[in-house]
């Protein structure tokens, strides 16, 4: 219930973000530079959460923010869940050298953490939010790997495969028909999840300076520049990061949520 | 347990191959390095000789086996920043990232296995709440903010510990704590359900019909068995950790190869990124090696099959 209330309230700053911002966020105003949310002293009347080093308003980077870690979070979750699925349908469904190939392919990969991967591709092809979504794509798709392999293979020794195929069924039809059906639940779950860790990766890389460059209000980014004037300023770091935190575990929650609800084992106690 | 060492060891190589192949793949197939190395105002000719010269005039598959010699002989090439062979100065920073790493992932297991105990012999109480709920909640924390956090809280509002650099001990203390966190929820979490899920066999139920104290069954009967799923993580989780470390040490100027590689992106310096990108994976998949022998230690099956 939280969860669902969190993620639909993201969702609505995300997609209604520039009609909800109150001020315009890389509007830089320095009259006001530095100025602390509505709790603290010295308040500009109209910027309820501060403003930041150039005088621009916290509370509308935040909420556009929030428009650049949906759309990064959603648009990478669906490329790892479109390569990773496949490749796990592959492996799980043929079996044999496929699953050699792929699963070995898989268990290397972990010597290449996302963040690594990430770095490599920033550094040869800068960053920018295509860029992004790229690179969080690319890297996350061993996680759905895994997943799908173990839940195909043992789908694929049921019965009613064994009539699909008897009756003359194509391999591609009966891995679209038959099995992905099946998976489909355990796959909206991982994907909420992935969501809320794409979105934990963005913000670390944007952090690091390698996400989408300033002034882009994203969350990382803010992060950032709130880490350096922590002694004046520590409502730019600190909101950032509550922003952050608020979010993903409004996911994740939904996500634990969607787990219990479609798997009754779970839904009726240990 | 012989052939199941050799059969890992062979794996070791595999991962390493794999992850020179992408690496090789971004950087060769897209950069040019001549541009970078002599810049936008070369004529045609020095580009040529320079291309020639670095052989890379021959097919792609030629390219990369004369890439991995060089990476056997440990040439990586120079730094176009540092003006300086590469793996060098990256091997100078693995110490300061390894000794971090190393405590950090010490303090995540000892801390997550210890309070996921915690919260397994307390289970639907409020310890066990507690734990849990912060372990969740710990799981959505961005740790880059938790440092930021703790650089206010203990460095800039109490002054105890200082925010940043490497040489004491007290130094050390946030970055560690900070990288932990990358990864303690789900010791936290793990060792939890491995409990709860040993504490329902049949097993255990003997044991305490032949009188065998709470004290002993949680020791001697339920944590050995529960021991599997937690190491299985701590390999799955050696790739996060560095990962983590690269975020961590830059958020608290600790002189390590995180700190190194970001330095070098920002000045366009590949060859260290690459350098350091395989002496990082190269410490993962060492440490997964280790990993896979406690676990073949503690469990026979795996020895054996």
């Amino acid at each position: 219930m939280i969860g669902s209330t969190i993620l639909a309230a993201a969702l609505g700053l995300a997609i209604l973000g520039p009609w909800l911002a109150p001020h315009d966020p890389i509007q830089q105003n320095l009259m006001i530079r530095l100025r602390p949310p509505f709790w603290g002293e010295r308040t500009v009347q109209g910027y309820w959460l501060g403003t930041d080093n150039y005088g621009r308003d916290i509370l509308s980077r935040l909420i556009l923010g929030t428009r650049f870690s949906i759309l990064v979070g959603i648009s990478a979750m669906l490329i790892a869940g479109a390569i990773g699925s496949t490749l796990g349908l592959v492996a799980g469904y043929f079996g044999g050298r496929w699953e050699q190939v792929i699963m070995r392919f898989a268990d290397a990969y972990q010597a290449l953490p996302d963040i690594l991967l990430a770095i490599v591709i920033v550094a040869v092809f800068g960053g920018g939010l295509f860029n992004l979504v790229i690179v969080l794509g690319v890297s996350g798709w061993s996680v759905y790997v895994r997943i799908v392999f173990g839940l195909v293979r043992s789908w694929r020794e049921r019965p009613f495969i064994e009539a699909a195929v008897a009756s003359g069924a194509g391999d591609v039809y009966i891995m679209a028909r038959h099995i992905l059906p099946q998976i489909v639940p355990v796959l909206v779950v991982v994907s909420t999840l992935q969501v809320a860790h794409m979105i934990l990766a963005e913000s670390a890389l944007s952090f690091l300076g390698l996400g989408l460059p300033p002034p882009t209000p994203t969350w990382g980014n803010m992060l950032a520049e709130g880490r350096d004037r922590l002694l004046v300023a520590p409502w730019i770091a600190n909101l950032s990061g509550l922003f952050i935190i608020l979010v993903v575990s409004g996911i994740n929650f939904f996500g634990n949520g969607l787990r219990e609800y479609l798997d009754p084992k779970a839904r009726n106690g240990r | 347990m012989l052939s199941y060492i050799a059969r890992r060891l062979l794996l070791m190589p595999v991962s390493l191959l794999l992850v020179l192949g992408i690496v090789f793949l971004i950087v060769r197939i897209t950069g040019d390095p001549v541009e970078i190395y002599l810049g936008p105002e070369a004529t045609q000719e020095q580009i040529d000789l320079l291309r020639s010269e670095l052989q890379l005039d021959r097919p792609l598959w030629e390219q990369f086996a004369i890439f991995l010699a060089d990476v056997l002989r440990g040439d990586f090439g120079t730094s176009i920043q540092h003006k300086a062979a590469a793996l060098p100065l990256v091997v100078e920073r693995l110490g300061a990232t390894v000794e971090l790493a190393a405590i950090a992932f010490a303090l995540a297991i000892v801390a997550g296995v210890g309070l996921g105990i915690l919260a397994a012999v307390r289970v639907d109480r409020p310890a066990d709440f507690v734990i849990s709920s912060i372990a969740v909640a710990g799981q959505s924390m961005p740790s880059f903010w938790l440092g930021i956090l703790l650089i206010q809280l203990f460095a800039l509002d109490l002054g105890w510990l200082p925010t940043s650099g490497r040489g004491t001990a007290a130094q050390l203390v946030l970055p560690a704590v900070t990288l932990a966190t990358f990864i303690l929820p789900n010791f936290v979490l793990v060792t939890r359900t491995a409990i709860l899920e040993i504490a329902r066999d049949p097993f255990v139920m003997a044991a305490r019909a032949r009188g065998a104290s709470e004290g002993r069954i949680l020791f001697a009967h339920v944590l050995p068995n529960a021991l599997n799923p937690v190491i299985s993580l701590a390999g799955l989780q050696v790739g996060r950790l560095m990962g983590g470390a690269v975020v961590t040490e830059s958020i608290f100027a600790w002189p390590g190869v995180g700190r190194l590689i970001i330095a070098s992106v920002f000045q366009r310096d590949l060859p260290v990124v690459v350098a350091a990108v395989f002496i990082v994976s190269l410490t993962i998949v060492v440490t997964n090696l280790l990993v896979d022998l406690a676990q073949a230690t503690v469990d026979a099956r795996i020895r054996l099959g």
